[in-house]
């Protein structure tokens, strides 16, 4: 069924009884072309983009819990394309591309809020290096702008611009195009879209191992069962070192937690994303009024889905110093989600030597922005058995040849990018 | 909040220690001897077990002085804890 007004004013009249499903819940069949690994963002907008680009239907999503339920409806939702170098700024760029236009076509609303998204900057080195990502994004077409201090007190009257903390605000690097969505939404509008095309989302479907036959993945072993596959494509996110050692692929990846924490919900009092420049800490505030906050992850390698009290601890700090009005503002809920990073803090979507067997994975505090465009060229990837033009340098042999993607500059250390 | 005991000064909160990553990854003794592929065995690839990691800390606000420490990375439970040069403690079961 569409949803529309008119489908919302019908079903008002009756009650709200006629709804169907959004997405089938079939059982799992013999065998398929492609099988789908991991039922977050990723892996439903793959199953989503094999069957409307590629023809591709006859498809699986195995998820081993519920859709979703992973990092994609664990993340603060912050959604832009502020990258320096060439090869993430422009899959970034298409990925925020494919955003604003993703309710339409899904036909179901992702709430994506192009509220802009600033970056502050406390020094004077951090606003030359800002000036220069800055341009960098222009010459790749991509919007950024510079706002001084004065044009920030402005824009957001609550945040203290003023010479008193210990890191005065200097101005901010603003991506207006950048905002947030909702990120349930943003999973079953996927799941609701791919089902409609034909591709089976099997949920309570745990991946415990494959079967080989020489150099090719023939059938996937699951907590239902085995099921055969022409194709493999994983997007288990904090797993994928686990699920790729089962078919025996070490990974330049190390799983980290990292947390985000919500507060009681305010009457509206910010309308924009907002990172502060002097430690680590981002906000916005949610719909129902919440201030969505994180910051760190907790620095040391952990598969727990919860975080510990003193990067909190630290986050909060940084926030109190933007916004000394929080102070007695009450905490609500805090969780943690368990995040594949990277050595060069860039994403793996690529072959690997396993002929049928496709990753994607590798997308440390990130990848809720890149989930369109993470599906569609790993969609392309897969159905092709060759790279999109996108991720073309998003490889995994970069770590041999020397080509790694280290936007930050930052070095072979998972917990630094 | 982990307590982590220093084999220098004692148990102390977590806040005082910085993580150094992955423990017995030794430095290669001939780099250039190295093929590209070897090369980023050492540079890149992690072990990043589901269970028990061996790995560095440094005790940064205390003594400065590193050792290693085996860790559940679930429960994030310290098993062993011992100094550099030391051998590793026969894994619990
Ligand atoms: C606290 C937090 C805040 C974040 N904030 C942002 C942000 O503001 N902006 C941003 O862009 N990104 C952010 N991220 C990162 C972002 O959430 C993730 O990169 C993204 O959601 C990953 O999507 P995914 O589909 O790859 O993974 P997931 O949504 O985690 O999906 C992977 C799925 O695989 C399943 N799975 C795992 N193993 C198996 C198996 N063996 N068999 C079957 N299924 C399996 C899991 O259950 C899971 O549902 C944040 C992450 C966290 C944790
Ligand atoms: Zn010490």
């Amino acid at each position: 069924m569409r949803y529309s007004i008119f489908s919302l004013v019908r079903q008002a009249f009756a009650g709200h009884r006629g709804w169907d499903e959004a997405w089938r819940t079939p059982e799992p069949k013999k065998q398929y072309d492609v099988v789908i690994v991991g039922g977050g963002g990723h892996g439903l907008a793959t199953a989503y983009y094999l069957a409307k680009n590629h023809g591709v239907s006859n498809v699986a999503v195995l998820e081993k819990g519920y859709i979703g339920g992973g990092n994609t409806g664990r993340n603060t939702t912050i959604v832009r394309s502020n990258y320096m170098l060439d090869d993430n700024a422009h899959f970034y760029e298409w990925s925020l591309k494919l955003w604003h236009q993703l309710s339409t076509d899904l036909n179901y609303n992702t709430m994506f809020s192009p509220r802009g998204v600033l970056n502050l900057a406390h020094t004077e080195g951090q606003r030359d290096q800002y000036f220069r990502r800055g341009n960098r994004m222009l010459l790749n077409g991509i919007d950024a702008e510079w706002m001084t201090r004065e044009d920030i007190a402005r824009f957001i009257p609550h945040l203290d611009c003023s010479d008193n903390p210990r890191f005065p605000i200097l101005g901010g690097l603003m991506q207006r195009r950048g905002g947030t969505a909702r990120h349930d939404a943003v999973a079953w509008g996927y799941a609701r879209a791919a089902s409609a095309l034909g591709v089976d989302i099997i949920q309570n479907c745990e991946v415990q191992g494959f079967a080989r036959e020489g150099n090719r993945v023939v059938a996937v072993e699951t907590s239902r069962g085995r099921i055969g596959a022409g194709k493999v494509g994983i997007a288990v996110a904090g797993n994928s070192g686990r699920v790729a050692g089962m078919v025996g692929l070490k990974l330049p990846i190390e799983t980290h937690v990292l947390q985000a924490f919500v507060s009681e919900p305010l009457k509206p009092m910010l309308d924009t994303v907002v990172t502060y420049g002097a430690g680590h800490f981002y906000m916005s505030q949610s719909d129902k009024g919440e201030l969505v906050m994180g910051g760190d992850l907790d620095f040391y390698p952990s598969y727990a889905q919860k975080g510990n009290i003193p990067i909190l601890e630290e986050a909060v700090a940084a926030g109190l110093q933007m916004f000394p009005i929080l102070s007695r503002v009450r905490m609500m809920r805090h969780w943690g989600g368990v995040m594949d990073m990277t050595l060069d803090g860039s994403p793996i979507i690529a072959k690997t030597p396993i002929d049928n067997f496709y990753l994607n994975g590798g997308w440390c505090y990130g990848g809720f922005k890149a989930t369109p465009a993470s599906g569609w060229v790993f969609a392309h990837t897969i159905a092709h058995d060759a790279p999109h033009e996108l991720n073309r340098a998003h490889t995994l042999e970069r770590f041999e040849t020397g080509h790694v993607i280290d936007d930050k500059g930052a070095g072979p250390v998972a917990q630094w990018h | 909040m982990l307590r982590i005991g220093c084999p220098w000064c004692g148990e102390r909160e977590e806040i005082e220690f910085s993580y150094g990553g992955q423990a017995h990854l030794a430095y290669p003794q001939d780099p250039h001897a190295l093929t590209d592929e070897q090369w980023a065995q050492y540079l890149f690839m992690r072990d990043n077990p589901k269970g028990l990691l061996r790995e560095r800390w440094v005790h940064s606000h205390g003594c400065r002085r590193w050792f290693n420490v085996e860790r559940h990375t679930v429960t994030h439970e310290i098993t062993a804890i011992y100094k550099p040069g030391e051998p590793p403690p026969a894994r619990r079961a």
